[in-house]
Parts: C-alpha cells; structure tokens; sequence
C-alpha cells in the first residue's frame, strides 16, 4: 500500500484539526454524536494515519487492513478521518445527512468506499470483525481487522458471543478497540451496568487485553502494531473522555447527541486552537 | 398413504454444497452447532477448516458470515430457520442485506418441519421477517430437484440470498434437466378454472388436488412460486385474468408469506377472487404431515377450499 503516515508525534496535531472539523460538520448539519465522536478521534486518527495498511485510492483492495467502526452512530468522526486521509474530499463533509447525500447518520459500505460494513445498531461490529478475520486465517492472508466498539454498546450480548468466538479461533490477527469513555446516552455507563473490571473480564474470555490512555497517540500505535503471534484476540481497553477537547462538552452527559449552537461552534473551535 | 419415494431435500443441498465446494475454495460453511441438522458431517469431514462453528449464537452466526464474505468467501450460513431469521433478524437486515454481503443464509427444518417441538421451533413466520428487505433473495424449493438447482444458483451469483429448506419429504417432481430461474413461478400443471399457487412442501399436495378437481371437471392450474422475491408478477396476473379465482398453499402463516405476497401483486393488478391456506394462529404440537392436514392443507382440505372458493 502506497499511504504515507504519519509519525506519532505529527497525530496530535492532526487530530486537533479533525476535533475542529467535527465541530463544523455537526455545527451545520444541526445532528451528530459530537461526545462520542470527540473521544474517539484520537483512536481513529492513529489507525487511519498510523497503523492502517490501506490506500484510499484502492479502498477494496483485497490486501487492506480492516477497520469497522461497530459504534456506527459516530459516523462524523469516521467520515471525518476517512476525508482527511484521501477518501473523499473534506468539502463533501457539508452533505452530512443531507437528503441524497451519501454521508448517512450512521455510515453505509454500499454508498462509501473504504466503510467495510454498515453499522448503526449496536453490537454489529464485533461479529462481522471476527468474520472477516477468520477468512483472513482460511486464506492465509497477513491483512488484520481492527473494530471499534463503545463500552457501552459492550452491553450487548452479540460481542460476547463474538468474544467467545474469536478466542476459540485463535484471532489473534483481530485488535479490539473499546472507546472507554463511561458515558452512554442516558447516564454513566456505571449507573446502567457496570462492565468492571472490564480487562479481566475479556482476559476470562481467553484475549490478551491492555488499558491504555486513548488519547496518547504513541501509547496507542505501540499497541496495534505491537507484533503479533500470540494466538489470542487482542483488546485495548481506551480510556477516553467523551467530549474530549471541549470544555464544556468533555464528561458531561447531555452531550451524547446535543448539538452545539453557532456560539458553541465557535467557543468549541477557539478551544481547539 | 403416499406411495411414491420421499426426499428429504438436505441430502440434495449437502449433496449439491459439497460438489460445489470441491470446485471453490471459497466456498464455506458457518453453523451454529448445527452441522448434523444442516447435513453437514461430510463437509466437514472433507475441509474441517471451512466449517466454522460459532456454537449457540444466531446473531454471531450471521455476523461472522457477514465478515468472511467481507474477506471475499462465499458463506452458507446454515442454521434452524426460526432461529436464524428470528434471532438474527437485525445481523440479517444490517451485516448481509443492507451491507449487500454475499451470504447465503440457509434456513434449516423450516416450516413446521420441527412439528412435535412447538410453536417456539415452527418458522412459519421466517417469510414474513424476511420479504420486506428488499435486496435479498428469497427462494423456497418445492423438492430435492429444485433445491439443488437452487442451491447451484445462489452459489454462483454475488447477492445475498435466503434459501428455505425444509426436512419432510417429499416426491420429486421437477425433471432432471430443470433450469432453476431467479423471479420465475413454473407452470406445472395448466388449467384455466382456479389457480392452485404454492412453495416448499405444499407443491406436492397441490398437484395431488388439482388431480381430484380433475375428476369433478374442476380445471385447476397449478404454479410453484419458488421464487418470492424477486416475485413472478406477469404469472400472478396471468393466474389471476385467466383462471379468475387463485388459492394459495404454503407451510407459513397466513400473514406475510407467500400468499400475502401473491396477493399484494393480485390486488393491484388485477383483483381476483382469492382464499390462503397457511397457518392462522400458533400451531398445535403435533407431526408436519399433520399438522398441514390439520390447519386444512391436506389433499382434501385443499379440494375443498377450491371447490367453496368456485362456489
């Protein structure tokens, strides 16, 4: 694959200037996850400009990493990384949810080129990732599937279904992502069902599993491109902060899908300097 | 008591799965602890690694087939029907049919194949989940015949597919030499005084009452509608301007499935008198056979639903 990366220490840098085309996209189109979509950019922008073996002017080369973004309601922050990295052009990021337009609320492989499978409903990711993982193995092939999931979409019981399947594969050519910011739409995820201690529970479920900061960009590309072989499904469990970057949007609940007014827009974007 | 030898079509699917997967790596099977049910020991048997068994975990099950055609396979996805569309109705309609993954989603014993089981193993609502998700083909073999030729079909056509099989015999009736079409109902049986229209297990039982109409002068045209989406629409018409009276016979509830089907075409195009035989409520428990004799699709009950819809 041609792409060139990014070095680790140029992600922040980028990253910051993804965070402020979030809050343009979502600022115009007047509907967006901003919180969510905020915590996970930094785990998108190490895979898309770091980790990833893929060329956007290739998006279905059969040799291609896979990525699936299973939390399929953070459609800007996917679209937002798959424009910066060369999928499309950055102006088209104005068509969000706009009638006809092809940047659906929740993305769709059959109108974007480079998103793997559409996802929306929870829960969805984890099962296809082991999918095509597992074809990965049949075939022999060296390309990996990484799959980002909320923690609390981990409430669903089809990724442990998926975990338990991925174990009894030896995926170990399959990373998981869990965007660990402790918020849901309605309350903390602690206050709905807990899911500690979470690393030990995907350990029981036969994965090596890591916790890391998710917004340190080094931190994060060590992992992923940590060398594999060990034959156990990999999770990086990310703690992130929803939100993360604006002040007054960063932990709080209500911004789960709250859309910033022009004012915000502009407060969140100074902020993002 | 029927005299004829009965097939069960798995054998033919198995059969037909295995002969093409010799000529196709990529073919592969996914289950869900199903492999005996899905007739699947000697696939497994010839390539243990392209069975891949997810265990009990039907939402899993569609995801990972999702997945592998994703890395470029071609998966059957073999499960019990009423767990394969009930459970996983959602993986079906976002992973395969909206994602427009090739998968070929094999329902098991569907029907009231499982009759002694209960309603809770019945998949006669399976057609009725599954037909308002446009893109995804849905095909009901009336025998072992047409099930491999449907199986062969699907195979080697890139669209997400759904194929209803069922475990209760049935003679074969399609010859040899059968060209399975893709939005086709076959004629197999002409008649201009009632269209007797059904799918799947029913097709036998219809030929055999368009056999005893016969003997009263009845004239009962009888078309298989193997194929429900896509759907023969210029068939329903035909059926429904030539023969003026259509009576549908399927193993599935009345509402959604293949008689509903007929009639949302019958009742834009050419409005008919009409009648379907299915199932109007939760089974009771009891064996297919009688079952179907049960809720009036046996020859007889059949005959006479013909006979009061002419009347």
């Amino acid at each position: 694959m041609t792409r060139q990366k990014l070095a680790t220490d140029e992600l922040p840098r980028k990253c910051r200037e993804m965070r402020r085309t979030i809050v343009k996209t979502i600022g115009d189109a007047n509907m967006g996850h901003i919180g969510g979509d905020l915590s996970v950019i930094d785990i998108l922008g190490t895979l898309y400009f770091h980790v990833l073996d893929i060329d956007p002017q290739q998006p279905r080369s059969p040799q291609r990493d896979r990525f699936i973004l299973s939390k399929g309601h953070c459609a800007v922050a996917l679209y937002t990384v798959m424009a910066h990295a060369g999928y499309f052009p950055i102006e088209e990021l104005s068509s969000f949810i706009q009638p006809h337009s092809r940047l659906n609320g929740h993305p769709c492989n059959m109108k974007v080129a480079g998103v793997e499978t559409s996802t929306g409903p929870l829960g969805h990711g984890l099962p296809v990732a082991v999918g095509a993982a597992t074809g990965a193995k049949l075939k022999s092939e060296a390309w990996r599937v990484f799959v980002v999931v909320g923690d609390g979409e981990l409430q669903e019981g089809s990724n442990w279904e998926a975990a338990m399947t991925a174990a009894h594969g030896d995926l170990d050519n399959l990373t998981l992502i869990v965007d660990r910011n402790r918020l849901q739409q309605g309350d903390r995820t602690q206050d709905v069902t807990s899911m500690d201690p979470l690393a030990e529970r995907f350990r029981a479920f036969g994965w090596e599993a890591f916790e890391i900061d998710g917004h340190d960009h080094a931190a994060l590309a060590e992992l992923l491109e940590r060398p594999r072989g060990s034959g156990l499904p990999r999770c990086i469990i990310a703690n992130t902060f929803k939100g993360k970057g604006v002040s007054f949007i960063e932990d709080r609940v209500e911004w789960h899908h709250k859309v910033p007014t022009a004012e915000q827009v502009q407060q969140a974007l100074s902020e993002l300097e | 008591m029927d005299t004829r030898e009965l097939h069960d079509c798995r054998n033919a699917f198995a059969e037909t799965l295995e002969a093409l997967a010799d000529q196709d790596a990529n073919i592969v099977t996914v289950v869900n602890d199903s492999i005996g049910s899905s007739k699947l020991g000697g696939f497994r048997s010839k390539w243990p690694q392209r069975l891949v068994n997810v265990g009990i975990a039907e939402q899993t099950l569609v995801g990972v087939g999702a997945g592998l055609a994703n890395a470029g396979m071609i998966p059957f996805v073999c499960a019990a029907s009423c767990f394969l569309t009930g459970r996983a109705l959602e993986q079906i309609k976002a992973d395969v049919v909206y994602s427009n993954a090739n998968v070929k989603l094999c329902g098991m014993s569907s029907g009231v194949a499982y009759g002694e089981l209960g309603p809770t193993h019945h998949s006669i609502e399976d057609l009725a989940w599954t037909r308002p998700l446009a893109g995804l083909d849905i095909f009901v073999p009336a025998d072992d015949v047409e099930t491999a030729a449907i199986i062969r079909h699907v195979a080697t056509n890139d669209r997400p597919a759904f194929v209803r099989l069922s475990r209760m015999g049935v003679p074969s009736l399609l010859p040899e030499d059968y060209q399975f079409e893709p939005g086709k109902a076959v004629t197999l049986r002409e008649g201009n005084d009632i269209s007797l229209l059904a799918c799947g297990v029913t097709v036998c039982r219809a030929l055999d009452a368009a056999e005893r109409l016969a003997e009263q002068g009845i004239r009962a045209r009888v078309v298989n509608v193997s194929s429900i989406s896509p759907l023969d629409q210029q068939t329903i018409i035909d059926c429904a301007r030539d023969t003026g009276h259509i009576l549908t016979i399927e193993e599935h509830s009345v509402r959604g499935g293949m008689g509903s089907a007929v009639a949302e075409v019958v009742v834009e195009n050419t409005p008919c008198r009409m009648k379907l035989l299915g199932f109007p409520e939760f089974a009771p428990t009891g064996s297919p056979e009688w079952l179907l004799d049960h809720v009036g699709m046996s020859v007889e009950g059949i005959v006479d639903a013909a006979q009061a819809l002419l009347k």
